[in-house]
């Protein structure tokens, strides 16, 4: 077993782990966190989208133990103060899922690409960028619009001040 | 009408949870106590298992036991079975072999299940999995459909002869003799219909537990129709009395079609539960649904149609071999039969058909309903064989099926169907200016000046939804009825709780189904919550699939609001002291005709549960009605796409360009749901076409068993979609709702293989249409150019 | 995944001891392939040693004529980086192309060249730039890095620790991206610099990334992606697979050689 710390949503966390731990299992059944969910094994669905540091990285695909001292955060740990994150707002007023399961993965990788590439977000940019999510019900189309929607409102700075 | 009734875009209320990270999928369920089942897998695709050695498996830390079909068998549980009965040509019924949930003297592809390990963590069950010693003697397979049925091909199962499980058909095979025999024209295909494999993104998951002090079971399932699956489980399978399983299908993450049937997965969890005495787990790998996951489609067909020689459409000859796999799953047989034939007279006037499929055994996994179902591979056959007879006789294909479209209702086709309602050309039409046909020419002479290849393409579809009437279908050899049950139960403060048989797994029933039940109480929708996916809650139900939740499902809320609206007005008439004929129910409010008395909704609902205001002896206390309904036809969705594509013929990618969808799905509830229907569809149609298949190898080994090899449709291969509707609706049901859920898959192929196979200037491309394929036909398209 | 020891080290020497003595460790880089394969229990490394604390491995630097990557960096870092836009701009579509983002904010140049993946883009352009691969126990150039399929010339106790890549006069990435994987199918990197005119090819053949030498030929004549036509590589040398056979590879590598041609010249 090792141990690990690491911030996740905003709360220290320290564990033993065994070091096979992925980092989506030790977020999921140490930490209860079901939001993130697996949808693959070979690192392709993107159901499992955290941001480690800042970064959008796939949790099935990094150990939980190579997280010690990085800060880690999920779906679970958007929403602040009882207010959505505009890019949440967005998926819901875009119609931008169906069953669900790929949308914790989106919405991480959504603001992801709202971080490396600005708020002005064009449809072409939308799609390739989301090469790393699949989603099986909605043919993309309003997770797309949601996309550039919930990019502008992040851009309109509703949700920085919503979170100072 | 309230702001959130039938019609209104109204943003859904089951999004807070997932947007959150809040929903909960079968996987995200924890039981104490709970342990992991893992299950050991051929890896052969036909072998006869000589021996079973578990004893190192056992000995591995953590494990709790490991089970074989033996004992299985030793508990008299029974195998899985499939739930229509089809009867060949000749009247003997279909040949089906057994199917049991863990192999017994044989393994019948890759995948097949074999032997479950049960540990106290998921790594100590898989660890000693490895330890399993299992004794193959491998067997050839049969993995060719084509080949399949040829003398001296391998036995799958000793009970279908030749691996062929039936040799169906349907219509008047001379009626279709003559018209060829008198046709001017005939056009004939021979068409691949591809296998595809669902890929739903939440992958299977059960939780099987027992209850001793209750001597009951509870299934955690990702299930589309739990009461399906515990009618199942109780009585062809065994596990226990329906009154003693319980089967919550919680959040599911999508279905498709591939979480209708039962499998043996959650059948080994439920059983497993009470042996181990512990909760047990399971949850698929990717991999797993890729290998063990019933597939879809896998048809062979070859097809013809007769024309004379104004261009009338005199007859359709199809004759299909449909590959069921190496078992029969839940509803197998259904789906190349009755839920594929019926539709092939598509939108138009076809005078006679005739359709021969035989079902065939290989030693793939398991194949069945697949979003469409028969319909797909139906509507790929027409709207091919309408398109390429189109060109070969030099008339427009969007005004060669004009001609031949339905044009008065109901209509008779001479496969079954009576088609109710519709308006065919007005979609067509819609359809054609939305995609700017007219100025098509010069778009495709753009394409040209950049050295890149234009075309488009149609598909006039038609599905049969809303399945169906439980006598009809009876009568077609289904072993279940298909109505829908509700039950809408008013509290006394007014608020309402409707269960509903029907299962949501992304469709959205949280929403529409209240907006129904908004608009018809006139209540606001956060006083309304639908239950569904608990055998405990709802007393019954058949699930979600075929497009039938709204037109059946909801039609059943209907009818039981109807008998409340009814039961209310009488109370509001003693309450009111006014005649019941003189109270009428509006946005809410009884209000007695000629006076200024009303009360609200809610007030009557208080009236009902206290019960001081009317004689119990002539009206029971309470407010809450049921309803079963069974539904008195198919409704029948219908519309046009067209798909418009460019291809490089340097590289062969196919980039479409713009994609149009017309719908007509009657009434709809929620325009916003409805759209996002059709978009998924439309995804799943562009995938069949255009990216997705299964691949075997000779030896049966599957080729395409990961995201690496098999190729799911992502955002930067699809574009937006132009999607409008006409509305005709249904006279069928009592909202007039046809369905909307599959039409998108059920309509893209073909519209995108005429698309393609318009822009290359000739017919000879399958799905699908890989970059390589393309660029291959595309060669000979260059050289055809060339040439003139 | 089978159990492991997990250990992270903070320099490469640190890291190189607990590789010594055929101890069968692992190290782990990005992990974007390491762990898939470990998930698949297509791998069973008793120990795998964490790379992502040693500082010495990262950093994207200009010297003189040369641009060295740490062989840390990850394919965001250096699509990002300004240094190697400055410098050779085309790696930065290179490693723009990676992956997906998510793999790109973990996968690293050191990772990928290790692991050598058929089918992976780094070999290509590193083959085609003459760059030199900086390990702790010695330097090699790319020519004699890549040995075939998933095989380098790295010893088992051997890190790599940076790349360092002459700055080419143009420099240009071609891929033809596998519809599934998005790996590449073919990928083609063409290079003009001081090494001469160079074609490296990943993808396509059956021996993993190699050189184009009739194609160079081609273009060191004239650097135009019209000196490719009628130039094509052999078939039978090629890979074949359900998403594309040996014709069908050998064909879009000439494709794919014109395409980077054109695009090392915009």
């Amino acid at each position: 077993m090792t141990q690990v710390t690491m911030i996740v949503n905003g709360k220290s966390v320290t564990a033993e782990v065994e070091p096979r731990t992925l980092l989506v299992q030790f977020l999921r059944e140490h930490l209860r966190l079901t939001g993130t969910h697996v949808g693959c094994d070979t690192s392709q669905c993107g159901a499992c989208v955290v941001h480690v540091d800042g970064r959008a990285v796939k949790s099935c695909t990094t150990l939980a133990v190579s997280c010690d001292g990085s800060e880690v955060l999920t779906i679970e740990g958007l929403a602040k103060d009882g207010q959505l994150h505009p890019m949440q707002e967005a998926f819901r007023e875009y119609h931008a899922l169906q069953c669900g399961y790929c949308t914790p993965g989106m919405i991480m990788a959504a603001i992801d690409i709202v971080n490396r590439k600005g708020t002005q977000l064009d449809e072409a940019t939308i799609r390739e960028e989301l090469e790393g999510n699949i989603c099986r019900c909605t043919g993309y189309h309003n997770i797309v619009k949601a996309i550039a929607a919930g990019a502008a409102a992040m851009g309109a700075g509703e949700f920085r001040q919503a979170a100072e | 009408m309230t702001s959130t009734g039938i019609g209104v875009p109204v943003r859904r209320r089951e999004d807070f949870r997932f947007i959150t990270g809040s929903g909960q999928y079968v996987d995200d369920i924890s039981r104490p106590g709970q342990v992991y089942a893992y299950f050991v897998r051929s890896p052969h695709a036909h072998a006869i298992i000589k021996n079973i050695d578990t004893s190192a498996a056992l000995n591995a830390p953590g494990v709790l036991a490991v089970f074989t079909g033996k004992d299985l068998a030793a508990d008299k549980i029974g195998g899985l079975i499939c739930g229509w009965m089809i009867h060949s040509k000749d009247g003997t019924p279909m040949r089906v072999g057994p199917h049991p949930a863990l192999a017994l003297e044989k393994v019948r592809y890759v995948g097949d299940h074999v032997a479950v390990v049960i540990a106290e963590t998921l790594n100590q069950a898989k660890d000693a999995a490895e330890l399993v010693e299992v004794d193959y003697e491998v067997l050839p397979a049969v993995v060719d459909l084509a080949r399949a049925q040829d003398p001296g091909q391998p036995q799958i199962h000793a009970e279908a002869p030749n691996n062929t499980v039936f040799e169906w058909h349907l219509g008047d095979k001379d009626a279709v003799d003559a018209a060829f025999a008198k046709a001017a024209h005939v056009t004939k295909l021979e068409l691949v219909n591809n296998r595809l494999i669902p890929n739903a993104m939440e992958p299977r998951a059960a939780i099987g537990e027992y209850d001793r002090g209750q001597d009951s079971y509870t299934l955690y399932t990702t299930s589309q129709n739990p009461h399906v699956a515990r009618l199942v489980l109780s009585a062809f399978i065994g596990i226990a009395p329906e009154h003693k399983l319980r089967v919550i299908a919680p959040d599911v993450g999508g279905g498709f079609g591939s979480k209708i049937f039962i499998y043996a997965e959650e059948t080994v969890c439920v059983w497993a539960a009470r042996k181990v005495g512990r909760p047990v787990k399971w949850t698929a790998e990717r991999t797993e649904a890729f290998l063990a996951d019933a597939h879809g489609r896998d048809h062979l067909t070859t097809a013809e149609l007769a024309v004379d020689s104004s261009g009338k459409i005199l007859a359709l000859r199809v004759k299909t071999k449909a590959n069921l796999g190496a078992y029969l799953s839940t509803f197998a047989s259904s789906v190349p039969t009755y839920l594929y034939a019926p539709l092939l007279s598509g939108q138009y006037d076809i005078p006679a058909i005739y359709c021969e499929v035989d079902g065939v055994y290989t030693n793939t996994a398991p194949v069945d309903a697949y979003r469409g179902a028969g319909r797909p591979e139906a509507t790929f056959v027409v709207e091919r064989l309408v398109e390429v007879a189109a060109r070969e006789l030099g008339r427009d294909p969007a005004e060669f099926r004009m001609q031949n479209f339905v044009k008065s209702f109901p209509h008779q086709t001479p496969v079954i169907m009576t088609y109710d309602a519709g308006d065919y050309a007005a979609c067509m039409k819609k359809a054609l200016e939305l995609a700017d046909y007219a100025n098509f020419p010069q778009r495709k002479a753009e394409s040209e000046r950049k050295g890149l290849l234009r075309g488009i393409g149609f598909s006039a579809y038609i599905e049969a939804c809303g399945i169906a009437p439980s006598r009809a279908i009876g009568a077609l050899g289904a072993g279940v009825g298909l109505w829908e049950s509700a039950e809408v139960r008013v509290n006394p403060i007014g608020t309402v709780e409707v269960l509903t048989g029907s299962h949501s797994h992304g469709q959205g029933h949280e929403t529409t189904f209240a907006q129904l039940v908004s608009h018809r109480l006139g209540i606001p929708i956060d006083q309304i919550s639908i239950i569904h996916g608990d055998t405990e809650k709802v007393q019954m139900g058949m699930g979600t699939y075929g497009s039938r939740s709204g037109a059946v499902g909801m039609s059943a809320i209907s009818k039981a609001l109807d008998k409340v609206v009814a039961k209310a007005t009488k109370i509001a008439a003693r309450c009111m002291e006014v005649p019941e004929d003189t109270v009428d129910f509006n946005d809410g409010v009884f209000s007695a005709r000629g006076t200024n008395k009303s009360m609200t909704f809610g007030e009557v609902a208080l009236q009902a549960y206290v019960a001081h205001k009317f004689d119990s002896s002539e009206i029971e206390p309470g407010l809450k009605e049921s309803c079963f309904y069974d539904p008195t036809n198919f409704t029948f969705p219908s519309g046009v796409h067209i798909a418009e594509v460019e291809i490089d013929p340097e590289t062969g990618v196919t980039r479409i360009d713009r994609w149009t969808a017309v719908d007509d799905f009657g009434v709809i509830i929620n325009p916003m749901i409805v759209e996002g229907q059709v978009h998924g569809g439309i995804a799943q149609g562009v995938g069949q076409a255009l990216l997705e298949r299964a691949v075997y190898d000779s030896s049966g080994q599957l080729l395409t068993a990961s995201f690496m090899d098999y190729c799911m449709p992502r955002a930067d291969d699809l574009p937006s979609f132009n999607v409008a509707m006409t509305n005709t609706p249904c006279p069928s049901n009592p909202l007039g709702i046809k369905g909307c859920g599959e039409a998108g898959a059920i309509a893209a192929p073909a519209a995108l293989i005429n698309a393609i196979t318009n822009a290359l200037g000739h017919e000879n491309i399958s799905m699908p249409a890989t970059p390589q394929a393309v660029w291959r036909a595309a060669q000979a398209s260059v050289r055809k150019m060339a040439a003139e | 995944m089978y159990a492991f020891d997990y250990q992270r080290p903070s320099t490469v020497n640190e890291a190189a001891a607990l590789l010594a003595n055929g101890s069968g460790a692992k190290l782990l880089a990005g992990g974007q392939t390491l762990i898939p394969t470990m998930k698949q229990r297509l791998a069973s490394p008793p120990l795998v040693v964490d790379l992502r604390d040693v500082a010495e491995l990262r950093g994207i630097d200009r010297t003189n004529d040369r641009l060295v990557i740490g062989a840390m960096t990850t394919h965001a870092q250096v699509a990002e980086s300004a240094v190697v836009a400055s410098t050779i701009p085309g790696l930065c579509n290179v490693a723009e192309g990676i992956g997906d983002p998510h793999v790109r904010h973990r996968g690293t140049i050191g990772g990928s060249l290790a692991n050598n993946d058929p089918a992976a883009d780094y070999p290509a352009a590193v083959l085609a730039l003459a760059a030199t691969i900086y390990t702790n126990k010695r330097e090699i150039a790319a020519d004699d890095f890549f040995q075939g399929l998933f095989t380098t010339a790295l010893e088992e106790d051997e890190i790599i620790t940076r790349v360092s890549f002459p700055i080419p006069e143009r420099f240009g990435y071609a891929k033809f991206p596998n519809p599934a994987s998005r790996y590449a199918m073919v990928g083609v990197a063409v290079a003009k610099g001081p090494q001469g005119v160079r074609v490296a090819v990943t993808g396509a053949g059956q021996n993993g990334v190699f050189r184009a030498t009739d194609m160079e030929a081609a273009l060191t004549n004239a650097f135009t992606p019209d000196a490719l036509k009628g130039i094509s590589v052999d078939p039978s040398l090629m890979n074949s697979d359900i998403h594309g056979d040996a014709n069908y590879r050998a064909h879009l590598v000439t494709v794919m050689a014109r395409r980077a041609v054109q695009a090392a010249a915009a």
